[in-house]
């Protein structure tokens, strides 16, 4: 059942916060430390376990893929409730830093790409076509 | 007409939620209609949405004087809940489902490599320029570095860190303004940074980590290595999130002092 997929990734959710939580506590400072992330690392190793064995049925992924595949309308949401009024004070500061940001993020592809180069690189394309639905 | 407008407008007003859903996809339809007539698909509709969801938000605030966009308005308010952090978290990490960890550790040494100096070295361009802008306080760069990451790393930090919420817009505004660029400059780059690869995708999703972006602009540049670039991109924002408030949090906060 769909359930199912959705309590995973509650479940994953709300452990991943407690040990970001913990975390931040561990670390003294009042803040959810990574909690996010960990819930996202939470969710692949459980769905590649159940995925493995075979205990992952379409209907209960389908409790998990709804959520996915409304993350940009949340995402849109979320910037339709933000205070850009005040942040419109800060435009420059928003384009300069998103502008530099994309440059310093092209420039470093090719320095990476020199990096540990090996042949059976070019060789995915045939071998893995699935494709991640985002 | 103000029979009919006082009652839907108690009806709007209790199943707010509901209405956010209505509303935003109509925004969204819109959105991508305009995308695919207007720009002829160059300009991804997810980032016009986005893009007209921050002049909502501004809208709203001019007409309520309040701080949270279009979610002052009383038959909007469940667009505050539609787009809070629980329902922010929750799908973000659903978006991790797809993501096989055997397909990402092919990438060996540069792919964690791309997603490490992506990462960080964006979370400190951005805050370096925040830092120029007069911003002096920790929270508040982590902040705006972070939406300088992608903008979600950004309000995840903020809320995390517990910053305003004028900052939080800010670091939208700037991975707004990356996935906008990222999108729209990708096929212009592309041969200039040797993006014709499964393995380049890779990086230059790890790079880049805005997932509407980097599915954008390699969309635009070449469709099969959309994937590849996804993959990687859906670890970024994960990374992001675990790191902003940590590690770069710290590092940026001994600058400082």
């Amino acid at each position: 059942m769909a359930i199912y997929g959705t309590a995973i990734l509650a479940g994953c959710l709300l452990t991943g916060l407690l040990i970001g939580r913990l975390l931040g506590m561990a670390m003294g400072i009042e803040a959810n430390v990574g909690g996010v992330g960990i819930a996202m690392l939470l969710l692949i190793l459980i769905s590649g376990k159940l995925r493995q064995s075979g205990k992952l049925p379409q209907a209960t992924a389908s409790g998990v893929l709804f959520w996915s595949s409304i993350y940009i309308p949340v995402v849109i949401a979320m910037a339709a409730s933000q205070n850009v009024r005040a942040a419109i004070s800060g435009g420059p500061l928003a384009i300069v830093a998103g502008t530099l940001g994309v440059i310093f993020s092209f420039a470093m592809v090719p320095t990476i790409n020199r990096l540990g180069k090996s042949n059976d690189d070019d060789a995915w394309l045939t071998k893995h076509p699935d494709t991640s639905d985002q | 007409m103000t029979d009919w407008l006082n009652a839907i407008d108690p009806i709007l007003t209790k199943y707010s939620l509901v209405t956010a859903f209505a509303v935003i996809g109509s925004l969204t339809w819109l959105s991508y209609k305009c995308s695919h007539h207007l720009t002829a698909g160059r300009v991804h509709g997810s980032a016009i949405a986005i893009f007209a969801g921050l002049a909502l938000a501004y809208l709203g605030g001019w007409l309520t004087g309040g701080e949270r966009g279009l979610a002052d308005i009383p038959w909007l308010a469940g667009i505050g809940l539609m787009g809070g952090s629980m329902l922010r978290d929750f799908t973000i990490v659903a978006t991790a489902f797809g993501v096989r960890l055997d397909e990402f550790t092919k990438t060996g040494l540069s792919g964690v490599v791309s997603l490490l100096v992506g990462v960080l070295g964006s979370i400190l361009v951005g805050a370096a320029v925040a830092y120029a802008y007069g911003y002096r306080d920790a929270v508040s760069l982590t902040t705006i570095g972070g939406g300088t990451a992608t903008y979600i790393v950004g309000p995840v930090t903020g809320t995390a860190l517990g910053a305003s919420s004028d900052v939080i817009a800010i670091s939208v505004a700037a991975g707004l303004v990356k996935s906008i660029l990222v999108m729209s400059l990708t096929p212009a780059v592309a041969k200039w940074i040797g993006l014709d690869n499964p393995r380049s995708a890779l990086i230059f999703g790890g790079l880049m980590g805005t997932t509407s972006g980097v599915a954008g602009g390699l969309a635009a540049t070449d469709e099969r290595l959309v994937p590849y670039g996804a993959m990687t991109a859906t670890f970024y924002t994960g990374l992001g999130c675990m790191l902003g408030p940590s590690v770069v949090f710290l590092f940026i906060q001994w600058c400082v002092s």
